[in-house]
């Protein structure tokens, strides 16, 4: 059965008055939940509340399509700077992205190396708990600290301790230009050290990755600078030679050149297609390298200048067994093992502690995260 | 505002109590004398004083888990402090606690310049962390005006924020990793280098949640490379409206400076007679600093020079070096020490919609009228964040409550307008009793929620944060299982 409520009383009711499992969708573009479930649909719950381009805030219904929040920001110049990916070409779904889903996920692409992820741009949520109650924290301020900050609990809880309503998001302007460094074949140790090396100097990088094939089929890292024009032609200049020691170094300044590389980065492009299990690898960036190593990847790329690793690898492989580093891996596309990584016996009893009071019923997305 | 009566049950255990805390503390980090808690009875909130119980210095995480650990086998509750700088009254303890210091855990575990990122205990201070690491060229970014002296362990209970953070954000955002102990001496480690955590963002709930989930000992911090350099503009204007339809113009061109900070004419005035500095004497003043290489820099200046302009400022002085650039921040620097020097103050530190920046400020003005108590505003002007700052005199009877009603009317005001309690103090004791007029109930009762997992028996940090009324059946629940 599918349930689509207009309006958060309206969700509110038929929570209260539920006691079996449901999942909950936005766009369904994750492909996580399963066929046959009962679903809420938050598409019904849209719409912008507010925008201020001049105080850098917006305010938006859960339900919201991404594409129309990012085009209203364009509009104004501005842009969600997290950079949320778009896998549906790689999961194989498709429908609209919701921003209660990007927010449910913390979806966070390259950028969030520097500006940060989904849930430093979230200032505030509302949400209907597991009983059914209506609850607001934070707000639409850029600074609050009022009370516990349950709106970064939010992010990430993938709807396993409500469903979010309504969220405000810190918003950024979007720069006039970007520029990209880049240098081919490196060795994923090479590789890392220069993306630390340009991570380390003082010219703000807003991505540093990794692919070991790039659009071409050979190896290329890139670094990644946004600015004013004549700023980003300067520090582009400045990382070329810096870089230099590693390997020729080419630079793009062309801005569309660059956005539509990013978003291959961004959105696993070049894994389209690639057969075996997707996988989402969280390390220190130094210990990048040697995760590619142990795991047999027959498609990876490096991002967050080493520390976020995406893999394709046979199906069933048991990733987290070859880890060897401290970390964690989601297993983003594939069957037959725990999505989520495995906590520590403490976090683990924390976590589910927290899942109890917010959906004492334990109806939302059963098994999604933590134990079955 | 009141805190609880002292529980007799407890007070009765003190030398089973210090008896226990002695078997695993040195003789020199137990502290139970009553001349000797007393350096412990306040914070920066100095209006409010009780000593306490008695004082634990720790030395270690596992001095601190088997701290806690006893205090949770006896019922006694624990108030932990960073460096005692909280203005919120966040470290006040009560008669029937123990406050649990952290200031001998001071050491940097792990400098990693590779993976930009420091691990300290939490006792280490704010500008130390920064100092561990300039020389080489980073820096610590979250920069609290009492960096000098509060601790590492205090920014995360509060989620401490400073001028900067428009562009680097408060701590929440630069804190990658902790260990904590909870309140019955378990030890758990939650994130770490990796940039996210796994599973639910138990950090991010840690992080500003006032001591009341767990203390704190260790921290991975995000460190940053230092920008080549930075300049600050300073403008002033006629009218605060003027003022403020400036920032929000430089804001929407898209200019992101590393800080904007505002000062009122009460402010401006107090800040030169104090200072000196050459500040123009008009309605509105602001302080604009932007960073990057000499060219970046006056590439973003020529940029806002040009939105100035439309808003007619009555004085636009840009700093041609590092001599003129100390000249502009001395005057709000001074800010505090300029009020101090004219009376006893109050310092808020409620958070606004910028939009609605001239309308509180009006507002302000009239209420500063009706209670007749003098009022200056500096403000972090890109975040909203306010800094009124309430003249009274604390040694004539009844102007210490008149100076708090007049906060509260205050924060209530930045509440209405879309705003909130508290940008980056924390709630503490000062706030606890105005969060119902930001919070229902259930808003209320899913935060409490969230401490029931942590600490199930209330112990930690209990009288802070909610009001006394909303806490208390679950607080009674301690007092009953005595």
């Amino acid at each position: 059965m599918n349930m689509r409520p207009e309006t958060e009383a309206e969700l509110a009711e038929l929570i209260a008055g539920r006691d079996a499992p449901v999942w909950i969708r936005g766009g369904g573009t994750a492909g996580i939940v399963p066929q046959g479930t009962d679903v809420i649909e938050t598409s019904g719950l849209n719409g912008i509340s507010l925008y201020e381009p001049g105080a850098l805030t917006l305010v938006v219904k859960a339900g919201t399509a991404l594409g129309e929040i990012e085009a209203t920001l364009a509009a104004e110049g501005q842009r969600l700077a997290f950079e949320p990916a778009d896998l549906r070409a790689v999961l194989g779904t498709d429908g609209a992205p919701t921003i209660g889903g990007v927010v449910a996920m913390n979806v966070s692409g390259p950028r969030r190396i520097q500006a940060g992820a989904c849930r430093d741009f979230l200032l505030g949520v509302r949400y209907v708990d597991g009983l059914g109650t209506a609850v607001k924290n934070g707000g639409r301020v850029m600074k609050n600290v009022t009370g516990y900050d349950l709106v970064k609990l939010m992010a990430g809880a993938h709807g396993t301790l409500g469903v979010m309503t309504e969220v405000s998001m810190k918003v950024l302007p979007l720069p006039e230009a970007q520029g990209c460094v880049l240098i081919d074949g490196l060795s994923p140790d090479d590789a890392v050290a220069a993306m630390s090396a340009a991570l380390g100097s003082p010219y703000d990088v807003t991505g540093a990755a990794h692919l070991t094939e790039g659009m071409d089929g050979t190896p290329v890292t890139m670094v990644r600078v946004e600015g004013f024009g004549a700023q980003v032609d300067y520090r582009t200049g400045k990382l070329k030679e810096m870089l230099g020691r590693f390997g020729d170094v080419r630079v793009e300044t062309n801005t569309d050149r660059v956005t539509v590389g990013w978003g291959y980065v961004r959105d696993l492009t070049g894994f389209v297609g690639a057969k075996g299990d997707l996988w989402r690898i969280s390390v220190k960036p130094s210990d990048g390298p040697e995760v590619l190593r142990a795991i047999n990847a027959t498609k990876a790329q490096m991002d967050w200048g080493g520390g976020l690793i995406w893999a394709v690898v046979p199906e069933g492989s048991d990733v987290r067994s070859q880890l060897g580093v401290a970390g964690h891996a989601t297993l983003v596309r594939g069957v037959g093992q725990a999505r989520f990584h495995p906590e520590t016996p403490v976090n683990a009893r924390l976590a589910e502690g927290l899942r109890a009071k917010f959906d004492p019923k334990g109806i939302f997305n059963p098994g999604l995260m933590g134990a079955n | 505002m009141e805190m609880p009566a002292p529980n007799p049950t407890i007070l009765a255990k003190k030398a089973e109590l210090v008896r226990r805390l002695s078997e695993v503390l040195p003789e020199d980090a137990v502290i139970h004398e009553e001349t000797e808690t007393r350096a412990y009875e306040c914070d920066a909130l100095t209006a409010y004083r009780c000593p306490p119980l008695a004082a634990v210095l720790p030395a270690s995480t596992q001095e601190v888990s088997d701290v806690l650990r006893i205090c949770h086998d006896l019922g006694v509750p624990v108030v932990p402090r960073g460096s005692g700088t909280s203005l919120a009254g966040g470290a006040l303890p009560t008669a029937d606690s123990v406050i649990l210091g952290v200031a001998r855990m001071n050491e940097v575990l792990e400098t990693d310049y590779d993976n930009r990122f420091i691990r300290v205990q939490t006792g280490r201070t704010n500008l130390s962390v920064t100092g561990a690491v300039e020389a080489d060229g980073f820096f610590y970014a979250p920069d609290p005006s009492s960096q000098l002296a509060c601790a590492i362990a205090g920014n995360i209970a509060m989620n401490s924020g400073g001028a900067h953070c428009l562009k680097y954000g408060v701590t929440t955002n630069n804190l990658m990793g902790v260990t904590m102990v909870l309140m019955d001496g378990t030890v758990t480690e939650i994130g770490g280098a990796h940039l996210d955590a796994a599973g639910l963002d138990l950090l991010g709930v840690i992080c500003g949640s006032e001591g009341q989930l767990g203390v704190v000992t260790e921290a991975t911090l995000r460190i940053l490379a230092k920008p080549e350099g930075a300049l600050p503009v300073l403008m002033g204007f006629d009218t605060n409206e003027g003022a403020g339809a400036c920032v929000s113009d430089i804001i929407k061109a898209g200019v992101l400076p590393v800080a904007i900070e505002f000062m009122d004419r009460p402010c401006i005035e107090a800040c030169e007679a104090f200072a000196k500095a050459g500040y123009p004497m008009c309605e509105a003043l602001l302080i604009i600093e932007v960073e990057g290489s000499p060219e970046e820099i006056q590439h973003q200046l020529g940029l806002i020079k040009e939105i100035a302009a439309a808003h007619n400022p009555v004085d636009y002085r840009e700093a041609a070096d590092a001599d003129e650039a100390y000249r502009i921040w001395l005057g709000r620097k001074s800010a505090f020490g300029a009020m101090g020097q004219i009376n006893d103050y109050m310092c808020l530190d409620g958070t606004i919609p910028v939009s609605a920046l001239p309308e509180v400020l009006r507002r302000i003005g009239e209420l500063s009228k009706q209670y007749g108590l003098g009022v200056a505003n500096v403000f972090h002007a890109g975040d909203g964040n306010m800094h009124p700052l309430i003249l009274y005199n604390a040694n004539q009877p009844g102007q210490l409550e008149l100076c708090e009603a007049f906060g509260a009317d205050i924060l209530r005001l930045c509440v209405e307008v879309g705003g909130c309690l508290t940008g980056e103090h924390g709630v503490g004791l000062e706030k606890r009793d105005l969060m119902v007029d930001q919070f229902d109930p259930v808003d209320l009762e899913a935060q409490m929620a969230v401490k029931d997992v942590f600490d199930p028996a209330w112990l930690l940090n209990p009288a802070k944060v909610f009001p006394l009324a909303s806490s208390e059946a679950r607080r009674a629940v301690k007092i009953a299982a005595e």
